[in-house]
């Protein structure tokens, strides 16, 4: 009687839930730690259906192709999947969103999907060149994350779609990789800028580069000017010297805000860039 | 697949639980209202503060944004389930636990943290607990506890005469480590009505309501507004300027000021649209005085003035000049607030959390148009205070539809309620001039601050008051003329937040010493040993004072500081963009009411049966007057703490102990229970005719009274009661003795000064602007230590939010009413903290006691300030320093 009031349904295949979706005009709900706090209500309103008991929408597979992160996948599990370096990122990520409550609960799919400019997870999802993989009645289709996030809180998720994995593909799992976010307390807080950097060396030298940068656009950016400076450079202490500061301002378009300047925010980006490509360059992981 | 989901199968602590509830429902919801389990607390409703936590399968999750549906199958751990492990007797034995209401989701936390770590570190913990806020206690000692999860009781009652002293575990600590603690949302009579206010959207702005009769009756509710109001309409902490109305009648003053409610059965309520409301909103001109009383908006000037400041200024040798700028602090209590309000025959009972049940009473009678003594103040376990729970906020509301419809009320503001409508710290902006001679005497200073109150006047004309006074600091200062203004505004209520407006005038203070200190080349500590306040000297206000700590608490810095300033040079001298600094800056308070009566009083009796019984009426919102006072009453009376019967705040049960605030609790109260007990002790060796040295014992209903030689016996179920059931019993008051000030300031504010000084090391990023406090070493004159481990939780707690005020906490009206956009301080932002304690007794205060509450935060964020200084050569001249206002300062200081 209830659920018939509150139209919240739990369904365990992948097509129960798009019908159910398709029936029912409804949203989509997994880790719920985005959904219940933009409303004050008991209970979340309107048709709901939660596909966090959708079997194999949850956990990570590694194939030839790349690393399948099942959309359901929460942040606690990429921190204890066993991922190569160039995923480095992605865990030091996870263990940045929220604290261990919302890492238990929040997914890789509700961060995508939610498409908060600060979403911690993007960065390194666009950095790892990240496809989105969205299944409806119609069938699957896949796109860059890049194409899916289309502005602030806003996607290319069409009604009755649900976003059923996340695919790094594998030339992007080169190489090693570092994410550094910059908030004003250390722990549960939106960042003011955040950077993630994936870094491949050959032979000493910078053989390919993928930053992007957030908190700092309307969506998150991969900044390819800036990546082109690094190609062919030495991987040495002068590496994040080669970030340029003009180009990441050209790059990113930051607003003032309760957290800090715009000003203060293009500085912040290009001394993280610099700090994280340090860091990869020092930590000998990049190879 | 789509099969209705009528019932939800769970294991809650073990049981199987089918529970007929709606799947989309919050889990929170679920295990408080639907299981009656209510130790899982709600704080934000938005996963920010973590006080829901439970373990869902072993895994940590916020309840509040869990929905009940995929706990289905689950396990589901609650405090409830925790029968007093071996960390939660940690928690108790550290006195991890202040207000309490972090606790439940600190302890299931730190629970799932402990069984998943091979070998626990403080920084795992610290991790681990980085999304449990907490506003009291600065996390210190939650992670020692977390720490030290092992089975073990807390340390021994004391010997009767040794509890004064002694590092008693809170009295009340066990019900808090338990999770049974009662708070304001946790009494829910069966047929409660729920209420929600209906508020405004903005302000200025004027209003008409439309059809609520047909609305209330197409809802099924009820709809209540200033008309039903019997009483005066208007409320404020201060008699003579009361200005707030419980309702608003016709205009608003600040967005979320609340214009009427709606009560009705809960599930009617909880759902409500109240955008629906039938209310016609219209906005105001903002140039219009906010009270028409004050044209000017100046609600009240306070002044100080002492010597010749402008001539002595002429003539000194060294002079700097400093501003400041603060913003809203929020208090960000855990508990949002919540009560309950009944009618016991004609007495209107109500049971919510607050700081002051005497002038909640008082203030709601006048509202509701009923005599004192027909409403009964009952405070619940209050889940934090700090200065904001003084004021009434839901109390004459739940009270109004309780009184109007005979049945049970309850009211549960929401965070964003909770933020938008009660009061804040004052924003300042504050000018001041400062000169030295030669030597580096201070010879005289000027002080000038604008306070921005709000929309009504709360504390404003308390903050008005003690800034002057207390503008000078602890320092010796011949010429002197400091005037502070509380403004109204159309904003947020500003009101008492722990200090009144002394925090933000020591920031000006102590960052202008710092620069004064600079321009005459002298070290910093030494400029304020040389200048502080000494035994004999008059402050500011012409007081004569005697008892004065702070050469005492500076004298103990010498060595830290030099210690500090060795550290902080080794770490510069390895270059690079990081920059060590060290800072200080000094503190006094002078404590309870300033030149105006604020008495206690205490009664202790013996019934007949041999109970031992204190009323206690001291709020206890964390602070420990539930431990204290009875230390200092069992020490005076000459019995064993550990005999005592505590009969906690409530109108009906206790005297009046004044309200919680101004750190006058341990002093005023303690004070009180020391006439008391010593009063019950005479009447005793009366009886007995016993000389003053001799020792009581009460072994069940035999009061035995021995000087080593003979003994006495009283069989006290021989006598007859005397009065309220006592057949022996001691009433006793203490009001602290003080004039009143004249035209210029000059008078005795106070009877007891406390004293403190900090020492702050931390580095700063020059690149990016952040800051990373490492360590403060705490140094405090409390006259007498009357329990160290509650003390210290004072001082940890008042340095994490001093640290949030100097690093991280701006409350911006409409856009921060919320625990993600507000930020305190976390687990991963507190420094180590040591702690050290003097004692140079007060002539004045229960055995040489001083307060302590609000001068722990004093000193906090200008020595923060100071450090920054010193590393970056950069003063922040606007609060809070958040990184992008550091860098600013460091680029306009060149060194960028």
């Amino acid at each position: 009687m209830e659920s018939a009031v509150s139209g919240y349904m739990r369904p365990e295949t992948l097509d129960d839930a798009l019908a159910l979706l398709a029936q029912s005009g409804g949203r989509v709900a997994a880790g719920c730690t985005d959904l219940f706090p933009a409303t004050a209500a008991r209970a979340l309103q309107g048709p709901v259906v939660d596909i966090s008991r959708v079997a194999g929408l949850r956990g990570i597979a590694r194939g030839d192709d790349g690393v399948r992160i099942g959309a359901a996948t929460t942040w606690s599990d990429i921190v204890k999947a066993d991922l190569p370096p160039a995923c480095d990122m992605l865990k030091q990520a996870a263990r940045e969103v929220g604290a261990a409550q919302i890492q238990n609960a929040g997914t890789l799919g509700g961060n995508i999907c939610n498409a908060s400019p600060a979403a911690d997870g993007v960065p390194c999802l666009l950095a790892l060149e990240a496809e989105v993989e969205l299944a409806s009645a119609t069938g699957l289709r896949r796109m860059p994350l890049e194409s899916f996030i289309t502005g602030p809180r806003r996607t290319a998720l069409k009604q009755g779609e649900v976003v059923t994995a996340i695919h790094l593909p594998h030339p992007a799992l080169a190489g090693g990789s570092r994410f550094l976010k910059l908030g004003a307390r250390r722990y549960l807080v939106i960042s003011i800028a955040m950077v993630a950097v994936r870094l491949e060396v050959t032979d000493s030298t910078v053989s390919r580069v993928a930053m992007a940068v957030g908190s700092c656009s309307a969506v998150a950016l991969r900044l390819p000017a800036v990546e082109a400076a690094l190609i062919g450079r030495k991987a040495n202490h002068t590496l994040p010297d080669c970030v340029d500061a003009d180009a990441v301002a050209d790059a990113l378009s930051p607003l003032d805000d309760i957290r800090a300047d715009a000003a203060y925010r293009t500085g912040a980006a290009t001394e993280l860039l610099r700090r994280a490509v340090a860091d990869i360059a020092s930590e000998g992981r990049a190879g | 697949m789509n099969r209705p989901m009528d019932t939800c199968t769970l294991t809650v602590n073990g049981q199987r639980q089918v529970l007929p509830a709606d799947p989309a429902r919050r889990l929170s919801e679920v295990l408080r209202d639907g299981l009656g389990l209510r130790g899982t607390k709600v704080g934000c409703d938005a996963g920010d503060c973590g006080a829901c936590t439970v373990l869902l399968d072993g895994a940590p999750v916020c309840a509040c944004v869990t929905p009940l549906g995929q706990a289905e199958g689950r396990s589901v751990e609650t405090i409830e389930g925790q029968k007093y492990t071996p960390l939660q007797q940690a928690f108790l034995r550290h006195g991890a636990a202040q207000c309490g209401i972090c606790t439940p989701g600190m302890v299931m936390t730190a629970e799932a943290y402990l069984r998943g770590a091979r070998a626990p570190t403080r920084a795992g913990a610290e991790e681990a607990l980085g999304g449990v806020l907490c506003r009291c206690t600065g996390y210190t000692k939650i992670i020692d506890a977390v720490m030290d999860a092992a089975p073990g009781a807390v340390a021994e009652m004391p010997e009767p005469g040794r509890a004064v002293g002694a590092a008693v575990a809170r009295l009340d600590g066990a019900a808090k480590v338990g999770g049974t603690e009662a708070y304001g949302a946790d009494v829910v009579p069966q047929d409660a009505l729920l209420v929600r206010a209906v508020r405004a959207p903005y302000a200025p702005a004027s209003f008409a309501f439309g059809d609520i009769d047909g609305w209330a009756a197409d809802k099924g509710v009820r709809v209540f507004t200033a008309r039903d109001i019997a009483g005066t309409n208007r409320f404020g902490v201060i008699p003579a300027f009361r200005d707030q109305p419980a309702l608003a009648e016709d205009r608003v003053r600040l967005a979320g000021e609340a214009v009427a409610l709606v009560a009705g059965k809960p599930a009617i309520i909880e759902t409500l649209d109240l955008s629906g409301f039938p209310i016609n909103w219209r906005e105001d001109a903002a140039d219009r005085p906010v009270h028409d009383a004050h044209p000017d908006n100046l609600l009240i000037a306070g002044k100080v003035r002492r010597g010749m400041a402008r001539e002595a200024m002429a003539d000194a040798v060294v002079m700097v000049n400093g501003a400041m700028r603060t913003g809203y602090v929020e208090h960000a209590y855990i508990e949002p607030e919540a009560g309950v309000a009944w009618m016991d025959g004609e007495t209107l009972v109500i049971r919510a959390c607050t700081q002051a049940p005497i002038m909640d009473r008082d203030d709601t009678a006048a509202v509701l148009g009923l005599p004192p003594e027909a409403v009964r103040i009952i405070p619940a376990a209050t889940g934090g205070g700090f200065g904001s729970k003084l004021d009434v906020s839901l109390q004459p509301l739940i009270g109004l539809v309780a009184l109007k419809t005979g049945q049970p009320a309850r009211m549960v503001y929401s965070r964003a309620e909770s933020m938008a409508s009660t009061t804040k710290r004052h924003p300042s902006d504050m000018r001041g001039t400062l000169a030295a001679d030669a030597e580096g005497r201070i010879v005289a200073m000027q002080f000038d601050g604008d306070f921005n109150t709000g929309a009504y006047a709360s504390w404003g004309p308390t903050v008005a008051g003690r800034v002057p006074v207390h503008a000078s600091g602890p320092y010796f200062i011949p010429n002197y003329h400091a005037e502070a203004r509380a403004n109204y505004s159309y904003q947020p209520i500003s009101g008492a937040f722990r200090g009144f407006g002394v925090p933000q005038a020591a920031i000006l203070q102590e960052t202008m010493f710092d620069d004064l200190a600079n321009q005459l080349g002298m070290d910093r500590l030494a400029f304020r040993r040389l200048n502080a306040l000494r035994d004999g000297q008059a402050t500011v206000c012409g007081q004569t004072l005697y008892g004065v700590g702070i050469g005492a608490c500076l004298e103990a810095l010498e060595t830290p500081w030099q210690d500090a300033l060795r550290r902080a040079d080794v770490a510069n001298a390895r270059g690079g963009h990081i920059r060590h600094g060290v800072g200080i800056a000094s503190c006094w308070y002078g404590c309870g009411n300033t030149a105006i009566a604020n008495p206690s009083t205490i009664r202790i009796g013996l019934t007949g049966d041999g109970r031992l019984c204190l009323h206690q009426g001291a709020v206890d919102i964390g602070q420990g007057s539930n431990t204290v006072i009875p230390q200092i009453a069992a020490d005076a009376l000459g019995l064993p703490l550990a005999q005592f019967e505590i009969i906690g705040a409530d109108t009906a049960l206790t005297p009046d102990c004044g309200k919680t605030s101004g750190s006058r609790q341990t002093y005023v109260t303690g004070s009180a229970a020391l006439r008391a007990g010593r009063a019950l002790r005479v009447l005793i060796l009366k009886q007995t005719n016993m000389g003053p040295e001799a020792v009581l014992r009460l072994d069940r209903a035999v009061l035995r009274v021995s000087d080593g030689e003979r003994e006495q016996r009283i069989d006290l179920t021989d006598l007859s009661e005397q009065a309220h059931g006592y057949v022996l019993w001691a009433e006793e008051s203490y009001d602290p003795p003080t004039q009143p000030l004249d035209e210029d300031g000059q008078g005795v504010p106070y009877a007891v000064y406390g004293y403190g000084a900090q020492l702050v090391e931390l580095s700063v990023d020059m690149r990016l602007g952040t800051v990373k406090v490492h360590r403060i070493t705490a140094a405090h004159d409390l006259g007498r230590v009357i329990n160290p481990q509650l003390a210290e939780g004072q001082v940890e707690g008042g340095i994490a939010q001093g640290l949030g005020l100097a690093l991280m906490e701006e409350f911006i009206p409409g856009r921060t009413e919320n625990l993600h956009d507000y930020l305190i301080p976390t687990t991963g932002d507190m420094p180590k903290i040591e702690t050290i304690f003097l004692e140079v007794p007060d002539p004045e205060g229960p055995m040489g006691a001083k307060g302590l509450g609000e001068h722990v935060l004093i000193p906090t964020a200008p020595a923060i300030l100071n450090a920054i200084r010193d590393g970056t050569g950069a003063l922040v001249t606007e609060l809070p320093a958040l990184p992008h206002r550091v860098l600013a300062a460091i680029r306009e200081a060149g060194h960028g």
